[in-house]
């Protein structure tokens, strides 16, 4: 108690909950506990502002106006690059594209990338555990390349069988694409050592950040991926708003991915010349007003401090983890011994959708279904689970409402 | 299923029955009794063809003409949607297929329950009373060409 005390302290959680406004507003006469954060997570005062504040002072197209608010629309785009950069650790800002999240970033990879490089009779490999968004841009790219996708199977905690891995490595493999942190598990993956072994073997790897990036420390240069994707919104940013990083030489050898303004350097009807990294990916006008506020909500996170946020977050997740266990037939997926703040759990005859519309009842807000990974649900054999999933906001005395509210529900529904 | 009711006096009497209720606890409680209470569908029902599927609960629908009527049989994996299920039926089951196709089924917004019929939730239930509809139409057709 003291122990849990103090790191509550150290973070002020009751401070940051003032920061975000919606969390003051009642659901169903309650008020609410929202714990669908690895959906998306809610919105600081500040980048709220920031959206405000762009369009009341300073909203123009960027990059090519001469004019004085489009010279300020742009240099405030341009910081929230080198603010990526820096949160991510990036070599250069040009290794920073901006799209509009992961699943573009992927799909972007896929169709460049992948169109060039992946042969007939390749091998793209993906792991049992991916969000259908690292799934079909894959099959579909496989598919038009008579190409073929396997899947690194998982154990039963929810952990990637590391042998099984190596084991499916061969001449024939030629992309890994593999998510950082399970949205429906929590597992965090052993990108590292699965970059390594790609590596000797010259295979290129992209990482999905989606659900990693704002749980833990992101060091693109260390962690040697060739591409790594997330989105601003599950960051306390603004929704339309994605980063695809990848390593200057690579990107420098890729076509680009949509044509149009910005991304040329010089146009004829004969013969049109690519503009330089990053905007050769970047055709058209952006999503300025969103981008901008990403940096906001990175530097949110940056004064609240990754590793004070990681461990009242790890302290909700253990704490949530050992009061859901003791509810007689519920059973909790995903039991990895690296995992970031999701818990996800199954009761014996109950329904996901029956106890998250149950939950709703009491303000509280969970995700139910199979959380867009079919196919690790088939892995478990089941349609779907209830999902938890807890962001820097959330509090103790909140999940103590979430363990009422399906100890509740259990009795109704059984 | 009584036929000397018509559809809009059986969704009078759930609506009132409703009214009773103060709060979103007794309504979703009163739902989960009837979901409980609904006759199980024997397995051979449950195929393909009879599935209606939401994005996260399964509902089979199964139906028999008789005299002129509609008989709904369902059954579904999730407890409150077999609940609303069991209301639908009482509403549209033992009524002609002009009768269903028409009926307007105000109650399930008068009771609170439009949520359930949101693309949100996804749950089958908008499925569910799309599919009774189209059986109607079919036996009207059916019926109009025999």
């Amino acid at each position: 108690m003291t122990e849990s005390a103090t790191i509550q302290k150290e973070l002020d959680v009751y401070a940051i909950r003032q920061q975000f406004p919606i969390l003051g507003r009642e659901v169903k006469g309650k008020p609410l506990v929202y714990f669908d954060n690895a959906a998306t997570s809610q919105k600081p005062q500040s980048v709220i502002d920031a959206l405000l504040n762009y369009y009341t002072s300073f909203n123009a197209n960027i990059h090519r106006g001469i004019h004085t608010l489009a010279e300020e629309a742009t240099a405030a785009f341009e910081q929230t690059r080198d603010a990526v950069k820096e949160f991510i650790h990036a070599g250069s800002r040009e290794e920073i594209i901006f799209t509009r999240g992961t699943t573009e970033s992927i799909n972007l990879v896929a169709y460049t990338w992948g169109r060039q490089n992946i042969k007939e009779g390749d091998e793209v490999i993906i792991s049992c555990m991916e969000h259908h968004s690292n799934i079909v841009p894959w099959q579909m790219l496989c598919e038009e390349k008579k190409a073929t996708v396997k899947a690194i199977p998982i154990n039963d905690n929810g952990e990637i069988i590391f042998e099984e891995f190596e084991k499916l490595l061969s001449q024939k493999t030629k992309f890994i694409s593999i998510v950082h942190a399970s949205n429906s598990l929590g597992t965090i993956n052993p990108v590292k050592k699965i970059i390594e072994t790609a590596h000797k073997k010259g295979i290129v790897v992209l990482v999905d950040g989606a659900q990693s990036t704002v749980h833990l420390d992101i060091n693109v240069q260390e962690m040697d991926c060739d591409f790594f994707a997330f989105s601003s919104h599950k960051l306390y940013g603004p929704t339309g708003v994605g980063v695809l990083y990848g390593k200057k030489k690579l990107l420098e050898a890729m076509p680009p991915f949509q044509g149009g303004g910005e991304m040329i350097k010089q146009v004829t009807f004969e013969k049109t010349t690519y503009a330089d990294l990053p905007y050769k990916f970047e055709a058209g006008t952006p999503n300025i007003a969103d981008t901008i506020a990403l940096k906001t909500a990175l530097d949110f996170i940056n004064e609240t401090g990754k590793d004070k946020i990681r461990r009242h977050e790890n302290e909700l997740l253990k704490y949530a983890t050992a009061q859901l266990e003791q509810i007689p037939g519920l059973k909790i997926i995903g039991k990895a011994k690296e995992k970031v703040s999701v818990v996800s759990f199954v009761v014996d005859n109950v329904h996901p959708q029956d106890m998250g519309i149950l939950l709703d009842n009491r303000g509280i807000a969970v995700r139910t279904g199979h959380h867009c990974t079919q196919p690790l649900m088939d892995r478990f054999c089941i349609p779907g689970t209830v999902r938890a999933s807890f962001a820097m906001y959330n509090t103790k005395e909140e999940i103590d409402e979430l363990v009422k509210g399906v100890q509740r529900a259990v009795k109704m529904l059984s | 299923m009584n036929n000397n009711k018509t559809i809009s006096d059986t969704e009078q009497e759930i609506i009132e029955e409703f009214s009773l209720f103060d709060s979103w606890d007794d309504k979703y409680e009163y739902i989960i009794d009837l979901g409980k209470r609904l006759p199980h569908l024997e397995d051979k029902f449950k195929v393909e063809e009879n599935t209606v599927k939401g994005c996260q609960s399964t509902v089979w629908l199964a139906t028999d003409y008789r005299d002129g009527k509609i008989l709904f049989k369902a059954d579904s994996n999730s407890t409150i949607t077999k609940g609303l299920i069991s209301m639908l039926i009482r509403v549209l089951s033992g009524h002609t297929p002009n009768e269903i196709a028409d009926a307007k089924l105000d109650f399930i917004r008068e009771i609170g329950m439009t949520t359930h019929l949101a693309q949100t939730r996804s749950n089958g239930l908008l499925a569910m009373v799309k599919q009774m509809k189209n059986y109607a139409l079919a036996y009207k057709i059916k019926e109009q060409t025999s």
